[in-house]
């Protein structure tokens, strides 16, 4: 863990050496997800609501995973551009430390810009507090933070087996943006919205449900019964990176070298 | 002209050689699709009154966007231009006895219609044949087809236009990233492709029509569902046409400006 911070704080060092390509990128990332969000707001503007969500409902859905995505970009940003660890043969160098290879690799890349991406979530997520009618407990303050943990924990995830992937096909996959950016895309909105199959597939395979879903039913007061089964929910977000952690290491264990 | 045509041609097979990658594009494109679709379809199971554009003509919308995406978006980037201007390799260019504009606008509308070509025919044939909701109608009419197809040329050629000015700035800036992001922050906003057009409030929509980014994506799209009739299709080409006039005399303009003002550094 201190090796980690270590690398954390020489990535820091040099990326501030380019201050104003650094805070440009930085509002840039900002930027990007205000034109979407500008975007649902005019859209429930027209509509007043979707399947019985508010806008300040959505909002809130939309605040968690888009905080959850930025946080996740800034730590595994390593495992998303690892296909040019494997491109340019540089793993081999990875592996021949005496560290394990995750801890490396999650140290390699650390995207401080993506700071931008998170303050507009969080900008979001206290709008969209301020605007629920919401009675706040202690309970539900846990719930939304445990959601946003295991978001990241499950985009985390998503990275990994991604990069996993490489192993094999050595390029990068164009694909794999649909489990990453179309994953963020869709579970900005509830995923009661969609098709049965749509919303089974992201619960159960993919556990997106359980960080947007099914909490949110149980910070908004739309459960049912017991609540302690949906606060819970996004503990399977933790559940998810273990598969993941299992086949990164069958992929590492599979890696032939480049050799250039 | 006969050499700015086989530079389009070069680009348009060197394109074309990246098959997979367009493979991936195209799948990419369709979950988006669906993903949109079903968003609005659950918008619009539930609207209060009627909303200014119907479900199937939303949804041949959504897919003509997925499918010529590569034709109309603006931020496709080709690194290769800002970095001659930013590594000073654009000496070797201007050595070339050609002009620098028509040139490198040849090569970004090849990139656009290669990557288009490879990718808009399986999005296309495969959406057709969806069950409703997602079916892809088929255009409202023959003129209307004819309309769309020629709105959607000369989209093509004003939003070369547009991206070309954006290269032009990088000659002030120096650095891509910045210009690159807010033009393409604002121009997908505005040209329609985050929210249809006539899903904005009024106010935002009498701003977007005096710009001319509509015209690049949202308004050969509704020609296609016939949201935009005939008639008023007609004074819309003529609008571009105007626009394509003077954004290509204000890029010309520009460069040229740019190109006395560069200075390039020995090395």
């Amino acid at each position: 863990m201190k090796l980690y911070w270590k690398y954390i704080l020489i990535l820091f060092r040099s990326q501030m050496q380019y201050r104003a390509s650094f805070w440009l990128l930085t509002l840039g990332q900002c930027l990007t997800p205000l034109s979407v969000f500008a975007g649902l707001y005019f859209l429930f503007e027209r509509f007043g609501q979707i399947s019985g969500w508010s806008f300040a409902e959505v909002a809130l859905c939309f605040a968690v995973i888009h905080m959850a995505f930025a946080i996740s970009e800034c730590f595994g940003r390593g495992f998303d551009l690892f296909s040019s660890l494997v491109v340019s043969g540089d793993f081999d160098r990875v592996l021949v430390r005496p560290r394990g290879t995750i801890l490396q690799v999650l140290g390699s890349k650390f995207e401080f810009t993506r700071a931008g991406r998170l303050l507009q979530s969080l900008l979001v997520l206290v709008f969209a507090i301020s605007r629920l009618s919401v009675e706040w407990t202690l309970l539900k303050g846990l719930t939304l933070f445990l959601t946003i943990g295991c978001g990241v924990f499950i985009f985390t995830g998503i990275f990994m087996l991604v990069a996993t992937l490489c192993f094999w096909t050595i390029q990068g996959l164009e694909v794999a943006n649909i489990l990453t950016d179309g994953g963020r895309e869709m579970a900005q909105y509830p995923l009661s919205i969609y098709h049965k199959w749509v919303a089974r597939f992201f619960t159960f395979v993919i556990p997106f449900g359980c960080i947007n879903y099914l909490p949110l039913m149980y910070i908004l007061d739309k459960t049912e019964g017991n609540g302690i089964l949906y606060m819970l929910a996004p503990v399977a977000g933790i559940v998810f990176i273990l598969p993941c952690l299992l086949v990164w290491n069958i992929g590492v264990r599979h890696y032939r070298s480049t050799g250039s | 002209m006969r050499m700015y045509w086989s530079v389009f041609k070069l680009r348009l097979y060197n394109g074309m050689q990246y098959r997979s990658a367009a493979l991936a594009g195209v799948v990419t494109q369709f979950f988006w699709g669906f993903i949109t679709i079903m968003v609005f379809e659950a918008f619009y199971s539930q609207a209060l009154s009627q909303p200014p554009m119907s479900l199937p003509e939303l949804t041949s919308y959504i897919w003509l966007k997925q499918a010529f995406l590569v034709l109309v978006m603006l931020w496709i980037r080709d690194n290769e231009l800002s970095e001659l201007i930013t590594s000073g390799n654009i000496a070797y260019e201007l050595c070339r006895p050609s002009g620098l504009y028509n040139f490198w606008y040849a090569k970004l509308l090849a990139q656009r219609l290669s990557g288009a070509l490879l990718r808009c025919s399986p999005i296309l044939i495969v959406s057709f044949f969806l069950p409703y909701p997602y079916r892809l109608t088929l255009p409202s009419g023959s003129i209307a087809f004819l309309l769309f197809i020629l709105s959607l040329l000369l989209g093509l050629l004003l939003v070369t236009a547009i991206s070309m000015l954006i290269y032009i700035s990088v000659f002030a800036t120096l650095s891509p990233s910045g210009s690159f992001l807010m033009f393409a922050v604002l121009g997908e906003f505005l040209s329609g492709m985050i929210v249809p057009i006539p899903l904005l409030p009024e106010w935002l929509q009498n701003i977007i029509y005096t710009l001319p980014f509509h015209f690049t994506a949202d308004f050969p799209f509704r020609i296609y569902s016939g949201h935009i009739p005939a008639h008023e299709a007609m004074t819309g080409i003529v609008m571009q046409v105007v626009w394509l006039g003077v954004l290509l005399a204000l890029g010309k303009w520009l460069m040229s400006r740019a190109l006395r003002n560069v200075v390039v550094q020995g090395g």
